[in-house]
């Protein structure tokens, strides 16, 4: 075990000196890594503020609640404090026929609907739902439905499912990005190991005959891999950072111009986290096959 | 210790290097293989440091057959020797002692007993004041000598040199001998390549080889009178 350890350190220190010696093409890799990561970075965030502003839009969709044309008062009543009382509503709005039909004569512009002996129209109720989520929308959609003096409840969601289509189409746009710039990515620093392996070919052959393991001669190459996928990641950090802040002084002017507290917000935590680690794992992955391809050729 | 048994070795696209090669080298032994340029001396200590496969036959080192080992052990095999090559293979880019302490990086030895261990070897070869130096900067004989430290500073038990005198004058090539002759005494298995019979001691053993053929087996004087002891 401590062996085993001394053997990681050595190599650490290795590689971390080597990397410093050239620190120019250590510092050019990261930036290298760190754009290539940002792009599906960016993208990432753009969908996610669309959708945090999906969620926050509340006055949107709306239920409509048309009630039977036979239905009593006490009925109706009943229904308004139904409403009230329901978790799930944020607000309603009660038009009743006699104030629809008005509303109809006046804006219609029709003179014969005047001459209707009787109003065709029914009572109704528009729901504000809480939330934006289609599903609970659409389940109190059919909760209403059954309610009794209920004749239809119409939802008009289609605007929210176009806009949670058109970010289902971005979030998968992102995840194509980011595997063709990962695979882009394992090509870069393959190919850098790779170089570095033809730059200590002799190293490593002395190292075989005198009895180093093909993990004892991998090992360095390794880490050099992960160093570089560590490196790009945060580098890809601090430009999705720099980005965000350029972003945010300028929507912030439109945002107060439209009186609205928009604001563009960066990764989360766990996003970031899990940014830097892919990186350092496609710097590991790159690295090995790498390495491996070289040993190989090596052969014996 | 060493084992031959019928050994051939081919490589692709040429003859025999090695034709049926049989022969027995004893642990302490101190054994010189020598014949023209191309008779296979090398070829012979690389399948004896299993660099090399033998084609047919079978390499038996401490009772290990090579052949048979899996590509993992190999490694491990080949920590038992102390090798000194013919074109040194020192890393230019590395000064002396980080030159010696590659093998015992290998086996995970580190820090001061690492220290202790690399100026114990350049000390024994007189180097111990090149320590910072560039092999670049060092002599032919320097040079040499800084690879066999790098050869003995892992304690192996058998020493293989590929023509260690080779491009040396005679005064840098008695003083490695003497170096040789010194680790000889200590127990360590000495197995040397030459063209330079002058340099070889009577009591040595010799495997004299002739294009690919052993041609003669002259065995060690030690080993010659064990056999008279116990008949």
């Amino acid at each position: 075990m401590r062996q085993w350890l001394s053997l990681h350190a050595q190599a650490m220190r290795h590689v971390i000196a080597r990397l410093r010696k050239n620190m120019l093409a250590t510092f050019m890799m990261w930036c290298v890594m760190g754009i290539t990561l940002s792009l599906p970075g960016v993208l990432y965030i753009a969908i996610d503020n669309l959708n945090r502003v999906a969620g926050s839009v509340q006055s949107e969709p709306q239920i409509s609640l048309f009630l039977k044309l036979d239905i009593q008062p006490d009925a109706i009543a009943d229904i308004k404090k139904r409403l009230s009382d329901h978790a799930e509503v944020a607000g309603y709005r009660f038009v009743s026929k006699q104030d629809a039909w008005e509303e109809l004569k006046k804006n219609s512009g029709l003179g014969s609907i005047s001459d209707l002996e009787q109003n065709p129209l029914p009572d109704a109720f528009f729901i504000q739902p809480k939330g934006s989520n289609p599903e609970a929308i659409e389940g109190l959609q059919h909760e209403l439905q059954q309610w009794p003096g209920v004749e239809l409840a119409q939802l008009d969601a289609t605007w929210i499912k176009r806009l949670y289509a058109v970010l289902e189409l971005g979030r998968k746009a992102v995840l194509i990005l980011a595997v063709l710039l990962g695979f882009a990515l394992l090509a870069i620093i393959g190919n850098t190991i790779r170089l570095q392996v033809v730059t200590q070919l002799d190293e490593i052959e002395v190292s075989k005959l005198i009895g180093a393991t093909d993990n004892f001669i991998r090992r360095p190459f390794l880490y050099a891999g992960t160093f570089y996928g560590l490196g790009g990641g945060l580098a890809a950090l601090v430009f999705l950072l720099g980005i965000t802040l350029l972003f945010n002084s300028s929507t912030a002017e439109i945002a107060r111009l439209y009186s609205s507290d928009f604001n563009l917000h960066f990764l989360d935590f766990f996003s970031s986290l899990s940014l830097i680690f892919i990186a350092a794992l496609l710097g590991w992955i790159g690295s090995y096959t790498a390495v491996n391809r070289s040993l190989r050729r090596l052969g014996k | 210790m060493i084992v031959f048994d019928q050994v051939s070795k081919r490589y692709p696209g040429s003859q025999e290097v090695l034709r049926n090669v049989s022969f027995e080298i004893q642990s302490g032994d101190m054994v010189f293989v020598i014949g023209h340029s191309g008779a296979g001396k090398s070829t012979l200590l690389k399948l004896i440091a299993a660099t090399e496969r033998p084609t047919s036959g079978t390499v038996l080192i401490g009772n290990q057959n090579v052949s048979k080992l899996r590509p993992a052990a190999i490694p491990y095999l080949r920590r038992k020797f102390g090798l000194v090559f013919q074109d040194h293979k020192l890393l230019y880019d590395r000064n002396c002692y980080e030159n010696v302490a590659l093998p015992l990086y290998i086996n995970g030895i580190t820090g001061s007993e690492a220290g202790k261990r690399i100026r114990a070897a350049l000390d024994k070869v007189g180097l111990l004041g090149k320590e910072k130096a560039l092999p670049i900067t060092l002599s032919g004989g320097e040079q040499q000598r800084l690879a066999i430290a790098r050869a003995v500073v892992s304690r192996p038990s058998i020493l293989i040199a590929d023509e260690p005198t080779g491009n040396l004058d005679e005064g840098y090539a008695s003083e490695i001998m003497g170096l040789f002759h010194a680790f000889q005494q200590v127990g360590v298995t000495i197995i040397i390549a030459t063209h330079d019979i002058s340099s070889i001691d009577s009591q040595a053993a010799v495997l004299q080889l002739n294009q690919g053929q052993l041609e003669d087996w002259r065995r060690s004087a030690r080993q010659a009178s064990a056999e008279t002891v116990q008949p």
